[in-house]
């Protein structure tokens, strides 16, 4: 469904990500992991469409996305959600899920519609699945740093992805909070059947959900492959498993 | 916030209630209050049309009064040039302002949020310019005076009145565009462009049309200034009067819809009284403004709006 092939990304001089390649089946739950600075950042906002890439090619369904602007790629079906908290402030939680629905039905330019009576029900379907259905309408700049990352998934799922690429989705979380967003990824890939391209930090939880886990260092991907591959992998052992630091946050 | 049609039964009873108070009032004020109305109702068109781009866009618009310069001028022109019948110079200054919306739009969106109000200022003042410096068409610093208004709108009371409805229908659509899926996205975008273009939002060109929706009405309002004050003159596409709208939607309330109009009632209320004790008015708006900043950061509307809300429902607030 994703193919990405010797990606580079060069920030003046310096080479953020440098050679990264990915592939990903329709279905799957990818990782990818690697120290902080390692690219994973950058790597995802040039499959987005956010930077474009120096060099390298970027396939989606099989079709060539290089350099096409996000608005473009969401409109294929590759969304994603935020490592910092992207959300829009001033709007309630509702209206922000509302605006991605509202997009994605090319309802943009309508003028003169009542948007108080539009994709209510998507919307609040959506709100359901990820459990912020209380905060409806709420201002969603006042809610908890957990539910806004919580929230931060639900304006990603307003635009339907087949793949959902996800930026840390944990970060800055409570354990009981990690835990509801673990189990709802599992949701989201066992029976909506979304394909999620995710990085985290949290080992546990990258051996409890993806197929295969990717290993970016220094902006290179080193590895791609099923999780007990990786674990016992050299060269991803010296890298940083293996040491004493698992913790490199 | 919630969507009850309760609530919009309450606004509807409300905003006729209004409607039909302004019907009726003339009929107890002097001619100098008739004519002081009728421009608070142009200047209250001309700040809440700024505010769809400042308030609901997070653009900063901020040479407005080029757009309704523009819209007077070509009203005036129409009216004073040619023989075509009256309605047309009143069709044509809304069609202009949202041309040179158009033009000065493509250019400026795609700046980041600053140099799009700075540049605007000097595109603005290019066409101030001209207007000022092409005495054979425009008159130059002399303004046309005199300029021939229809009779059915031209008195008084009649002018108040058609300022009045004109008012009234360009606040229900505007309202209607702030309540559509547009509006909705729009306010998305002022919060958070990055964010609005990664749900597929083209944020340049959603700006472009927010802009030109701006445009267009303040052209609706440069051509009631004609009808209310029969003159016209370079001023009106001043940068000082750019910032005294500036001034009326941050001190009404830009994140509320009608705060810009109480704004305009203000300021143009100070304006007259003060305008009349000192010629230091530039100075008295200055000082406004600084209140405003430390004070009531959220404008007078918003402010009365957040403290009735949070009197109804403690737990709430705004972020
Ligand atoms: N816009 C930018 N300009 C310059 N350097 C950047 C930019 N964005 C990221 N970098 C650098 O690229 C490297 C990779 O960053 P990032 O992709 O955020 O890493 P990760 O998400 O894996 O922690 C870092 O060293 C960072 O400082
Ligand atoms: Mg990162």
């Amino acid at each position: 469904m994703l193919q990405v092939k010797s990606l580079t990304k060069n920030f003046d001089g310096f080479m953020a990500v440098n050679g990264a390649g990915l592939s990903l089946e329709k279905g799957q739950v990818i990782a990818v992991i690697g120290p902080n600075g390692a690219g994973k950042t950058t790597l995802f906002n040039l499959i987005t469409g956010q930077l474009a890439p120096t060099s390298g090619t970027i396939r989606f369904k099989g079709e060539d996305i290089t350099g096409i602007p996000p608005y473009a790629i969401v409109r294929k079906g590759l969304c994603r959600s935020y490592q910092v908290v992207n959300i829009f402030n001033r709007l309630t939680v509702f209206e922000n899920v509302q605006v991605a629905v509202l997009s994605r039905r090319k309802h943009t330019f309508n003028l003169f519609s009542n948007a108080r009576r539009m994709a209510v029900n998507e919307t609040s379907r959506i709100l359901e699945s990820v459990g912020l259905k209380d905060m409806a309408h709420s201002i969603s700049g006042s809610l908890s740093h957990g539910d806004q990352k919580v929230l931060e998934i639900a304006i990603s799922l307003g635009n339907r992805p087949e793949l959902l690429i996800m930026d840390e989705p944990t970060a800055g979380m409570s354990p009981e909070e990690t835990e509801v967003t673990l189990s709802l990824m599992k949701k989201l890939s066992d029976e909506m059947g979304l394909t999620i391209l995710f990085c985290e930090h949290d080992m546990n939880m990258v051996f409890a959900i993806a197929h295969e886990i990717m290993v970016m260092q220094q902006g290179k991907s080193i590895i791609q492959g099923k999780p007990d591959a990786v674990r016992v992998d050299k060269q991803v052992q010296e890298a940083y498993l293996g040491g004493d630091d698992i913790c490199y946050a | 916030m919630s969507a009850s049609p309760k609530t919009d039964w309450k606004k509807l009873i409300w905003a006729l209630m209004g409607v039909a108070v302004f019907f009726v009032l003339p009929n107890f004020l002097s001619r100098f209050s008739i004519y002081l109305m009728a421009l608070i109702f142009t200047t209250g068109l001309l700040a809440t049309s700024l505010n769809m781009v400042l308030g609901y866009g997070g653009m900063y618009q901020f040479h407005h009064a080029v757009f309704y310069g523009f819209g007077a001028y070509t009203t005036a022109l129409f009216l004073t040039k040619t023989g075509l019948p009256g309605w047309v110079a009143f069709v044509c200054a809304p069609l202009a302002s949202a041309l040179l919306s158009l033009l000065i739009g493509l250019i400026c969106v795609r700046l980041s949020k600053l140099y799009f109000g700075m540049f605007q200022i000097s595109l603005g003042s290019l066409v101030w310019a001209i207007i000022y410096r092409w005495y054979s068409f425009t008159h130059g610093d002399d303004g046309i005076h005199g300029i021939p208004v229809p009779d059915l709108i031209a008195s008084g009371k009649s002018a108040y009145y058609f300022a009045l409805i004109v008012l009234v229908v360009c606040l229900m659509i505007m309202y209607r565009i702030v309540e559509s899926p547009f509006g909705r996205i729009f306010q998305g975008v002022r919060d958070n462009p990055e964010r609005s273009e990664a749900v597929g939002v083209n944020v340049r060109k959603h700006q472009l049309v927010g802009m030109i929706i701006g445009g267009t009405f303040a052209g609706v309002a440069g051509s009631l200034f004609v009808v209310v004050e029969g003159s016209v003159f370079p001023d009106l596409l001043f940068w000082t009067l750019s910032l005294e709208i500036l001034i009326m939607c941050l001190l009404g309330g830009w994140f509320t819809f009608l705060g810009p109009l109480f704004g305009a009632a203000i300021i143009v209320l100070l304006r007259t009284f003060v305008g009349i004790y000192t010629e230091y008015w530039t100075i008295v708006l200055g000082i406004v403004l600084m209140l405003l900043i430390f004070f009531l950061p959220e404008g007078v509307l918003g402010y009365i709006i957040t403290r009735y809300r949070s009197r109804r429902n403690p737990k709430f607030q705004e972020g």
